[in-house]
């Protein structure tokens, strides 16, 4: 019930916010640009559409999730309102837990509007929706829980700039990481090697969550990759949440 | 006597600069508060006393020391459900208006949601924010956030209440509203820890006191105790006599239109001066008697060190 408050509160918080409104547009221009680049160029206009608004949807809910994200934890340290919310007969975790959960509804309904839009673009053209559609929105959803918990991990400690400055690297390695595994195969056995396979192990593997390309190809999704991704986020995410919990709870507010 | 507050040997320092340099900030602070009492938590700024509270609520963790609330750790949710805490200079959610603000606060407590409504009004009135329930928090004045801030502080009906700073920011008319908010609180059976490094007005409604400097108590106890009723010393103005004829009645001084202030030390030489006055058909303009203040040892205290 205390989570549910704070989520709550947090969740008004966000959406009384300009820049969700700011990104949402800027979303909307960019799902109706992929209209105007796919008249431009020549091939399968329907792949084109798909794959830039599939990217704009996952590139400006992460946007939100970092921006507001960083800000979380560190506005109320900033402004003082935390010491009124911890002095009440709540437990730290639940402070966390509530802001996060308040910025995953925040986002969750920010994704939907996107969709629509993107969807509503879709179907003016008569292009073809499929199931994977869905599920590849539903993984950009899982991206965005993670992303979100390690915006707020990296807020519990530091400030915003540079919170937004850690989760965007997150973000990137997350994106080239698999890259490592090419690379993995090409270098001798050695040192090198075992850095690198530990790195690959450590790292954040973000592509598990993009399934662009078979909704742009209408390939199927077997259920084992499906399986594994939605895992593979769940673990990361409720690890970074724990760390999360644990650097916040013998921490200072001076 | 039942103690509902028990600090033992509180130390803590903050590790500040580049390179982290430990400093004192609180020396072995132990103190009891009693239920049903006002304990005036005084000294000047920088003394420690926000960094105190801010141990009590589990806002900072002190290196060394027990805080006991209702005889459980202060970081445990039974104590906090029954404590209320009002920050210095406190700052709310901006997006809020005064009523979501109690109404959400009101959701972390044990507050029944059949009463929450009632409650909120109530709070409202006794801090005089009736016409604001509906106004953004971003639109308060200092004074009214001090005013809300204290109506979450209540939001939970509780019976120990920390009070940081209570007057700062407000104008002379909201410091008696508030002081006698808080003397009401005491007697609805509340106990009211409250900080001040101002000692007028908050001394006069203090059960007990402690005095801290430099992050240690060098004082506390009843106000009876600290300060003796006894006149110290008696300041007289008068005029129409001659400034040579006070000589040997106490320190005088010259004050404008003629008149002489005098400040005298023994009860009996006051007759004296009395006399004085009406041999020479002069006037008396004021004659008022001065016990020791806190201030006095307020002070006395802060240049012994
Ligand atoms: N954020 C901080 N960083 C470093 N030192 C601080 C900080 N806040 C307070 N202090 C120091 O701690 C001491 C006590 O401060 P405080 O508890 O706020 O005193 P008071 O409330 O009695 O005015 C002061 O000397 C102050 O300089
Ligand atoms: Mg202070």
């Amino acid at each position: 019930m205390k989570i549910r408050a704070i989520a709550f509160n947090t969740f008004k918080e966000a959406i009384r916010d300009r820049i969700l409104y700011l990104l949402l547009f800027f979303a909307a221009v960019c799902i109706i640009f992929s209209r105007i680049l796919a008249l431009l160029t020549v091939g399968d206009r329907a792949k084109i559409i798909t794959d830039v608004g599939l990217a704009s949807l996952s590139l400006f809910g992460v946007l939100m999730a970092i921006l507001i994200g960083t800000g979380l934890v560190y506005k109320e340290i900033d402004k003082r309102t935390i010491y009124t919310l911890l002095s009440k007969p709540i437990q730290r975790y639940q402070f966390l837990l509530g802001k996060y959960l308040g910025l995953l509804l925040t986002l969750f309904v920010m994704l939907v509007l996107m969709a629509l839009i993107f969807l509503v673009l879709l179907l003016l053209y008569n292009y073809p929706v499929g199931g994977s559609f869905f599920i590849a929105i539903l993984f950009i959803f899982l991206e965005l829980c993670l992303i979100t918990a390690v915006a707020m991990l990296f807020s519990c400690f530091s400030t915003p700039i540079l919170s937004t400055l850690f989760s965007l690297s997150f973000y990137l390695i997350g994106h080239i990481s698999w890259g490592l595994e090419t690379l993995l195969n090409k270098i001798p056995q050695g040192g090198v090697k075992t850095l690198a396979r530990f790195l690959y192990v450590f790292l954040p593997d973000l592509e598990n969550f993009n399934f662009k390309t078979e909704v742009v190809h209408h390939l199927p999704i077997p259920p084992k990759i499906i399986l594994f991704s939605t895992l593979y986020g769940l673990f990361y995410t409720v690890f970074i949440l724990a760390l999360a919990i644990i650097v916040f709870r013998r921490r200072d507010f001076i | 006597m039942n103690t509902v507050l028990r600090i033992e040997d509180l130390h803590k320092s903050f590790k500040i600069g580049f390179i982290p340099k430990g400093k004192k900030i609180l020396n072995g602070i132990s103190l009891e508060v009693h239920g049903g009492e006002i304990f005036g938590y005084l000294g000047p700024n920088g003394a420690g006393k926000t960094s105190t509270l801010k141990c009590v609520l589990g806002l900072i963790f002190p290196d060394k020391g027990d805080i006991e609330i209702f005889g459980q750790s202060n970081l445990s949710v039974r104590a906090k459900e029954k404590i209320g805490f009002l920050p210095e200079n406190p700052y709310f959610y901006d997006h809020l208006s005064a009523t979501e603000f109690l109404s959400f606060y009101s959701d972390l407590t044990l507050v029944k949601k059949e009463n929450k409504q009632a409650q909120i009004e109530r709070l409202l009135q006794l801090v005089g924010l009736k016409q604001a329930a509906g106004l953004q928090l971003r639109k308060f004045s200092r004074g009214m956030l001090q005013r809300i801030g204290l109506a979450q502080a209540l939001i939970n009906d509780p019976s120990l209440v920390f009070l940081d700073e209570p007057l700062g920011g407000l104008d002379p008319l909201g410091r008696k509203e508030m002081r006698d908010v808080i003397v009401r609180l005491k007697e609805e059976g509340k106990t009211v820890f409250l900080s001040s490094h101002i000692l007028q007005d908050i001394e006069m409604i203090c059960d007990r006191v402690a005095i801290l400097v430099e992050g240690q108590i060098i004082n506390q106890g009843t106000l009876q105790d600290l300060i003796s009723e006894k006149v110290t010393v008696t300041e007289i103005t008068v005029s129409g006599i001659q400034i040579e004829d006070c000589e040997g009645l106490g320190e005088h001084y010259s004050a404008q239109g003629g008149r002489i202030l005098l400040k005298v030390y023994e009860e009996e030489k006051i007759a004296n001066v009395l006399q004085l006055v009406q041999d020479k058909k002069g006037e008396i303009h004021a004659l008022i008697p001065r016990t020791e203040t806190l201030e006095d040892i307020f002070m006395g205290a802060v240049k012994q060190r």
